[in-house]
């Protein structure tokens, strides 16, 4: 018995320990809050008195939470794409909903695909000259290709018919502030960049999404990333910083999320944005899906669908804050700064939080989370043998 | 009604409701329905292990790979009958039924000393070591009145949550 009294005693030490590591270290599992606080945990109460061979087999909680998960979680809620309701179907509305097609897409689409080449001839004939010609001439070039990239992204958004509402102050180019926002498709950064040339860190796309990033996007001065790629996390760290340090550099947006959600969920903010030591200012997104639904369910169809699906929609139809800038408060962790700015987001946005990461799409959940339960459940049993 | 094809009619909810003795409503298993649509990504008419693992909060569960054993590539009504046991309907009976054929992982009907150490050690992981899962085991036994030897089959697992509270109960979401 007293062998069991002493082990009690030592994992009350480890466990100081490892709360000790979870500030400091920079694994990407430590990386977030505990999770036990957001999840419904129905076996709060923790059982006392003498241990019985019916408290040692009833299995019954964490079986619960299996077969809760089994029938409902947050986790895919934020990735599933919900379709909007169907409308009720008459003789007098179906016509004009097949009226409604047609225009979509005989009409509408061929001149969206007008405008869109129109806007592509100007861009490149503009941008090539001005990009090989000027290559002695830093600071006008810059200031050209700026105009240019912002220039085609207006294309863009009038080629969806986007009618976006910008709330707030339009962002200032100052040096040491970022931009986060949520993520819902790539034409989150299309639709700010059409405002602001913004720098981005996105994740390289193959096919011709791929070629516009290596080379217009370049020219914003873009980072690249490589979700598969361990070692990748501390090198974007390195050229994050760099990025912000510089006066000239454009303002770098990023999106925390590191994935694209739905547009009614938030999904857990990487810190990475939030440990740079500069000022943060939130920007919320917001689509209306009575328009089109603009998530990129990007498992369901490719980009260039995507695309498609959108320029033979009535319109996209959007709400863009700019709030406040936000600082690192004295005493704060980068982790709960990020849960904070996220919190404004979501909140502006009319947005529901979920304590997921977003990489859990592609990977499975690190055993730690695991461990967690089976130490509080070790410790419980051990506990109640030595009450008499 | 093996594959999952994206509409359920009448008389294919009645049937699983039967399968599950009506204890789940119909706007219940509908909602089930979409969720096992959800989860069957391919439309295989079945749930895989990877598919079931992608919901990060089975994943995470320490009785997770033992659950999968029993819900891996069922069919919608199989699927449906297995969570019946998680109903509110449910008798004390068909839960600890459920919470047995989690003990009983060879399926031949009797719980060993050693199945009830496996699942110890499924629960508390490293954090218990073997011997003291035994020291522990084999106390709450013996003052149950079996021994290390012993073999409980279903009926003794019935008499020892005789009268139990058990909170098994898992809500559906009907929209």
């Amino acid at each position: 018995m007293r062998k069991l009294f002493t082990w009690g005693r030592r994992s009350a030490i480890e466990r100081g320990e490892m709360s000790k590591l979870k500030s400091s270290s920079s694994e990407l599992d430590l990386d977030r809050p505990n999770i036990e606080d957001y999840l419904p945990s129905g076996s709060i109460q923790e059982p006392h008195g003498k241990l019985c061979l019916r408290d040692l087999l009833d299995i019954s909680p964490t079986l619960t939470e299996a077969a809760g998960a089994i029938v409902d979680d947050s986790f895919t809620r934020c990735f599933k794409s919900i379709p909007p309701e169907p409308w009720n179907w008459n003789i007098y509305l179906f016509p004009l909903w097949c009226m409604g097609v047609l225009v979509r897409y005989l009409v509408l689409f061929p001149l969206r695909v007008i405008v869109l080449t129109v806007g592509w001839i100007i861009f490149l004939s503009c941008y090539i000259p001005v990009h090989f010609l000027l290559k002695g001439h830093d600071k006008l070039r810059k200031k050209l290709e700026r105009c240019l990239v912002e220039l085609i992204c207006s294309f863009f958004v009038a080629s969806w018919t986007g009618v976006v509402k910008y709330h707030g102050p339009r962002p200032s180019i100052r040096p040491k502030q970022v931009f986060v926002a949520n993520h819902t498709s790539m034409i989150d950064f299309i639709i700010l960049e059409q405002m602001t040339a913004f720098a981005v860190i996105m994740q390289k796309h193959p096919g011709w999404v791929g070629l516009l990033q290596s080379t217009i996007l370049e020219s914003v001065g873009s980072i690249w990333f490589n979700r598969s790629e361990a070692k990748d996390r501390e090198i974007v760290a390195r050229r994050l910083r760099e990025h912000i340090e510089g006066a000239d550099n454009n303002p770098l947006l990023i999106f925390p999320e590191g994935t694209c959600v739905n547009n009614h969920y938030t999904v857990m903010f990487k810190k990475g944005a939030f440990e740079l030591g500069c000022t943060v200012c939130p920007v919320a997104i917001k689509y209306n899906k009575v328009f089109v639904d603009a998530f990129w369910n990007s498992r369901k169809q490719s980009f260039t669908m995507h695309l498609l699906q959108l320029m033979t929609s009535w319109a996209v139809v959007c709400d863009v804050w700019y709030l406040e800038p936000q600082n690192l408060k004295p005493g704060e962790t980068p982790i709960e700064f990020a849960e904070r700015v996220r919190d404004i987001i979501s909140v502006r946005a009319g947005l529901k939080k979920v304590p997921w990461d977003g990489y859990l799409k592609y990977s499975r959940p690190s055993p730690k989370h695991r461990e967690r339960k089976q130490q509080g459940f070790a410790e419980s049993v051990l506990r109640r043998l030595e009450e008499i | 009604m093996g594959n999952a094809s994206s509409t359920l009619t009448q008389y294919d909810i009645e049937e699983v409701q039967r399968h599950c003795n009506n204890l789940f409503s119909q706007q219940e298993i509908v909602s089930l329905y979409q969720r096992f649509c959800q989860l069957d990504r391919n439309a295989k008419g079945f749930i895989s292990a990877d598919e079931f693992l992608s919901v990060p909060e089975f994943a995470m569960n320490p009785l997770s790979q033992r659950l999968l054993k029993m819900v891996d590539g069922l069919n919608f009504k199989d699927f449906v009958a297995f969570l019946s046991a998680f109903s509110a309907k449910a008798s004390l009976a068909q839960k600890v039924e459920v919470i047995f054929k989690v003990y009983d992982s060879d399926c031949n009907g009797k719980v060993t000393f050693n199945d009830m150490i496996q699942v110890l050690q499924d629960l508390a992981g490293s954090f218990m070591s073997d011997q003291q899962r035994e020291e522990v085991l084999g106390q709450v036994l013996h003052e149950a009145g079996y021994t290390k030897e012993s073999v409980l089959l279903l009926d003794d697992f019935i008499k020892v949550f005789d009268h139990a509270n058990l909170k098994m109960e898992v809500e559906v979401p009907v929209d």
